[in-house]
């Protein structure tokens, strides 16, 4: 993306002064609902408040990047975004209501980055049936890239769960090939999927090797009575299919409470190094701990000097709420990096369908939030924008990247 | 003339209020139909509530429940067996209102504290309920429900009123508001009559009641099995009218909202379901964007309203509502009015205005 | 039999957390004959306020009385403006009030302190104890011994002084108590102050196991709803026990009944309990109810 900056800075130049030389010659630009000569309107629900009011600050961060954006690039091609978030507290009876007001009053030119399985698919069909961009949904569920052809409109970002736990699945089989494996997982479509990639990749030895799984629901109070029926089950291998909250009680439950000393594997949601730093003060060991990343951590060291870890600082300080430490912060800025982009790219043809044209199909972008090498990419018959992850492993003070990146792409079908 | 002029303001108001509700898509867009259709769903359900709380006097934080089963009942009749949606409104209230009477047997049993942990404990473990038959209930994929194309007939009539082409979510809002007339109806003919008489003295004194030769089980269960009527036809329509359904859509809070509206609009009330029910679905959503967009306030207060986040705006404003009408909007309305009505007439009425024990209508 | 040990020893200790949170409710449906939604926010709150103290420099032992001073000054303030307003108004309408209550102070420490879970410091290690196999960790073993020391105390309060019996009075007997000269209103106040300080001392307990943030208290205040309600909703000590058995139900109930599994072990939990209660309608440490004309 960065060769071509300056090329667009130019046109955007160009058009601009086009603009300021007053009105005679108006550039032969499509637009649509959303869209006026110097703004775009996009809108987002997310949890503000209520049990997973923890993700909110996503959209916040989000605003932050194009607030960023209109000041210090006066917009995309001369136009600044504004972006209208509203509050579903997660619930997707509310989801429907909002995003009609969003489409149907406010005119939103198309929704970006709302958060939720559920609530995202609550109104897929009336998003896909008025062809309204639902862009980069913010949920790993396999759906969104597997279930593309039906709904063409929808798209999400994330590397989906199950491609994640394929991954595991491979690193268990070169390193740990006798595991006996446990699992614990969320009882929803975070947890099943990861459950399902990790089923999937283990392929035919699934059944031997995973010897026991358990779920927890969101309202119990503390995963321990699940951790306490694998660790009788005899297994050395866990899995921790969970939320941030859980995965922190169970690393230190299975060091503290149960004298155990498995291994572990958990997933990329709750491997921030901020939460490996409480699940240590509150006793874990942290000893054989795996896990696997796509996106840069803020509080990591050794992205202290990299150029795009230098940008999201820089971001998000428009953001007064935003913990600069906060894993879902750098998600935000990441993943509205690639929105600025596709508008971008999307030029004077600034349509609905132009925009879900390049979203789907055009992608190829190299994202400064993002690990080194990976590409954001989609083609005609590719709809999982990231699918390159990156094996860690806990070192004590940090993570540390094991090997190469590792491609899931073409594997869930 | 004279009939006319002394004829109860309430009849005035209630033909207000439907010319109102019948008129009102006409003039708004169709995304606002949609809204107030899911503000009459709530008052659906809220009246239920009311029957049993404010009427018979037992105490349900879990009537989300319900509505889950209505709706269930509902999508899955007709995403699984393609029935006709609107065919399924009834079985889903009918089967509700079975489960919701047995549901009434062993309450009859449990202390109003221990009713209120049984139907908490219920709504808090619905979405869970919900996940575990995912056969059945789709699991958290969740069930998509089609909504209808308008009719001829209602198409024909709304292109003639307002010159535009009716959508679904317009039709669905018509097809909501006569089923709520119906069932406000039916529960006004309800406390009118013995069986209202009966859960209100229930409610008074389970005690002299029975003493009086009422069926103080039976009632209660009836309340119960009434009440989850209403919980599942509510249910069935909020399916239609967003379209989608999964475990999350019945969280612990729609119960909590359920009872908000219920208390705030004003309990053992005909109207007060319908004023909460207005007043909890609009406020949440309203309570982060109105003042947001208020320009004539400073930009330090919008900002940190903005920022303090919803659930501050809604807190403050809903115990604000408590604090000055302890007896819901109705409470407030009626001891305005009989204030008003004793300095119109000049009479020194020595009543307080206090909200009488047992008001059965405006 | 070693794992059922070690389901039940952490159903305990679980258990112990609901309890903790379970005498605050307990105090305020002594003092007001209300059910407090609120506390469990208004502890988290006050664990909020402890760790920003702790976090300026103040060690955990002056910080934890300052908590617990500003907690009681804190809920009789609350008491003062959300409640007095609405004291002669019908329970449900304080009911609601303490939903609303609930709602602003949760908005009110997201917007403070954000949603990052942040860990709050013990005076007990997080390492466990080992009996014969099983383990129990002295955090745990910490809250429990804490919740009886509350106990204790609210017991002493409540029936050995005069303030314990004035408190009663004017809650059972409001009109009888003002005719005495007792000043009733201050007298809610007072259990409001009384419950909200026990709620922080709950809060400061178990927030280094549950990792502090806004939403700790959300799910706990359902069990602790549960316990004191199982325990007779008057009874301090009812309280306690009902949180203990409120945590081993919840775990024995998710691993051992066939089918049932971890993510419905809460739903069959609850349904166990308010089985009992149907089988036992005035709950485990209620007195019998007098039905009165």
């Amino acid at each position: 993306m960065g060769r071509k900056a300056p090329g667009f800075a130019a046109v955007a130049a160009f058009l601009l002064s086009v603009g300021a030389c007053g009105g005679g010659i108006t550039p032969t630009t499509q637009t649509d609902v959303g869209i006026t000569s110097n703004s775009i309107l996009l809108g987002t629900t997310n949890a503000l408040s209520g049990a997973a009011a923890a993700y909110g600050t996503i959209a916040n961060a989000e605003n932050a990047y194009f607030t960023h954006v209109n000041n210090n690039q006066g917009g995309v091609n001369g136009r600044k975004i504004t972006f209208k978030i509203l509050d579903d507290g997660y619930n997707p009876a509310q989801t429907v209501p909002l995003t009609k007001q969003l489409v149907e009053q406010d005119q939103v030119f198309a929704m970006f980055s709302g958060l939720g399985t559920q609530t995202q698919t609550s109104v897929r069909e009336y998003l896909n049936s008025k062809k309204v961009p639902q862009l980069f949904v913010a949920t790993g569920a396999t759906t969104w890239g597997k279930d593309f052809n039906s709904n063409q409109w929808t798209l999400s970002w994330q590397p989906p769960y199950q491609g994640e736990a394929r991954i595991y699945a491979k690193d268990v089989l070169a390193n740990h090939p006798n595991a006996s494996i446990g699992v614990l997982y969320q009882n929803d479509d975070y947890g099943q999927d990861y459950l399902k990639g990790l089923t999937d990749g283990l392929g035919d030895k699934a059944s031997t090797m995973i010897k026991d799984k358990e779920s927890y629901d969101v309202t119990a109070a503390n995963p321990f009575a699940q951790l306490t029926k694998l660790k009788g089950a005899g297994v050395d291998t866990v899995f921790l299919f969970s939320t941030p909250k859980p995965t922190i009680q169970s690393l230190a439950f299975i060091t503290a409470g149960l004298h155990w000393e498995p291994t572990i594997y958990l997933n990329s949601v709750s491997n921030p190094q901020v939460y490996m730093g409480l699940a240590a003060k509150s006793g874990a060991a942290l000893k054989n701990v795996t896990s696997v990343g796509y996106i840069k951590d803020p509080t990591d060291p050794q992205w202290a000097g990299d150029e795009g870890m230098k940008l999201y600082k820089q971001v998000i300080a428009n953001c007064s709420t935003c913990n600069v430490n906060d894993g879902f912060n750098i998600y935000g800025v990441a993943v509205a990096y690639t929105m600025v982009d596709v508008i971008k790219q999307a030029g004077s043809n600034l349509t609905r369908a132009n925009i879900m044209k390049i979203a789907s199909s055009q992608l190829n972008e190299s994202n400064p939030f993002l690990l080194p090498g990976i590409k954001v990419t989609t083609t005609s018959s590719d709809h999982f924008p990231i699918m390159q992850e990156q094996v860690i492993t806990w070192a004590g003070t940090g993570w540390k990247l094991q090997g190469s990146l590792i491609d899931e792409r073409g594997t869930i079908k | 003339m004279n009939r006319i002029r002394t004829a109860p303001p309430r009849y005035w108001l209630v033909a207000l209020t439907l010319v109102f509700f019948l008129g009102f898509p006409t003039v708004i867009s169709s995304f606002l139909a949609s809204e107030w259709t899911q503000a009459l769903i709530l008052a659906i359900a809220i009246m239920g509530l009311n029957i049993l709380v404010g009427y018979s006097g037992q105490l349900s934080l879990g009537h989300g429940a319900f509505m889950a089963l209505g709706a269930y009942v509902s999508a899955i009749l007709a995403h699984r067996y393609k029935m006709d949606y609107l065919v399924t409104v009834p079985i889903a209230a009918v089967f509700t209102g079975g489960v919701g009477f047995l549901f009434g047997i062993p309450a009859l049993r449990l202390s109003p504290l221990y009713l209120a942990l049984a139907t908490f404990a219920l709504a808090v473990v619905t979405p869970s309920l919900i996940k575990r038959p995912a056969g059945l209930t789709g699991g958290v994929q969740g069930i998509l429900v089609l909504q209808p194309d308008p009719p001829d007939f209602a198409r024909e009539a709304f292109a003639f009123v307002t010159g535009t082409a009716m959508t679904s979510d317009q039709w669905i809002y018509y097809i909501t508001l006569l089923l709520a007339v119906v069932l406000f109806w039916l529960a006004w003919n309800l406390v009118r009559h013995r069986p209202g008489r009966a859960m209100r003295a229930i409610r008074d004194g389970e005690v002299a009641a029975a003493a009086s030769g009422v069926n103080v089980a039976g009632y209660k269960t009836l309340a119960f099995g009434i009440s989850a009527f209403y919980g599942g036809t509510a249910g069935s329509l909020f399916a239609l009218s967003t379209g989608f359904i999964s475990p999350d859509t019945f969280p612990v809070s729609l119960s909590i909202q359920l009872l908000v509206g219920a208390v705030v609009g004003g309990l053992a009330s005909i109207p007060g379901p319908l004023l909460g029910a207005i007043f909890a679905f609009f406020l949440p959503i309203g309570s982060n964007q109105w003042v947001p967009s208020q320009t004539w306030l400073p930009d330090q207060i919008t900002s940190t309203v903005k920022n303090a986040g919803p659930a501050v705006s809604y807190g403050v404003v809903l115990i604000l509502i408590m604090m000055f009408a302890p007896n819901g909007i109705v409470g407030l309305l009626r001891s305005g009015y009989v204030i008003l009505n004793r300095r119109l007439r000049g009479a020194s009425d020595p009543k307080t205005g206090q909200m009488p024990p047992d008001p059965q209508t405006v | 039999m070693q794992e059922f040990l070690q389901l039940v020893v952490s159903g305990i200790a679980t258990g112990g957390i609901f309890a903790s949170l379970a005498l605050a409710l307990v105090l305020i449906y002594n003092a007001m004959g209300l059910v407090n939604f609120a506390q469990g926010e208004m502890a988290m709150l006050a664990t909020f306020v402890a760790y920003s103290l702790v976090n300026r420099g103040m060690s955990f032992w002056i910080a934890f009385p300052v908590t617990l001073v500003l907690a009681f000054g804190g809920g009789i303030v609350i008491q003062r403006v959300v409640i007095k307003p609405a004291e002669r108004a019908p329970v449900l309408t304080l009911v609601i009030i303490t939903l609303g209550l609930a709602t602003l102070v949760n908005g009110l420490a997201g917007f403070i302190w954000g949603y990052v879970p942040r860990s709050f410091p013990s005076p007990f290690s997080p390492d466990s104890v080992d009996l014969a196999g099983v383990f129990i960790s002295y955090r745990d073993l910490g809250v429990i011994a804490v919740s009886g020391l509350v106990l204790l105390c609210v017991y002493l309060l409540l029936q050995h002084t005069t303030v314990g019996l004035t408190l009663r009075a004017a809650a059972h007997h409001p009109e009888a108590s003002r005719l005495l000269g007792v000043q009733v209103s201050w007298m809610l106040a007072l259990g409001w102050g009384l419950a909200s300080a026990v709620g922080a001392v709950s809060g400061m307990m178990v927030a280094p196991i549950l990792l502090l943030e806004p939403n700790m208290m959300q799910t706990i205040i359902i069990y602790a709803f549960a316990a004191a309600v199982l325990g007779g909703i008057e009874s301090p000590l009812g309280a306690v026990v009902g949180g203990l058995i409120v945590g081993v139900t919840v775990n024995l109930a998710g691993s051992y009944i066939p089918g049932v599994g971890g993510d419905l072990q809460l739903a069959v939990g609850l349904g166990i309990i308010v089985a009992v209660l149907i089988l036992r309608p005035n709950g485990l440490f209620g007195r019998a109810a007098v039905r009165r004309v």
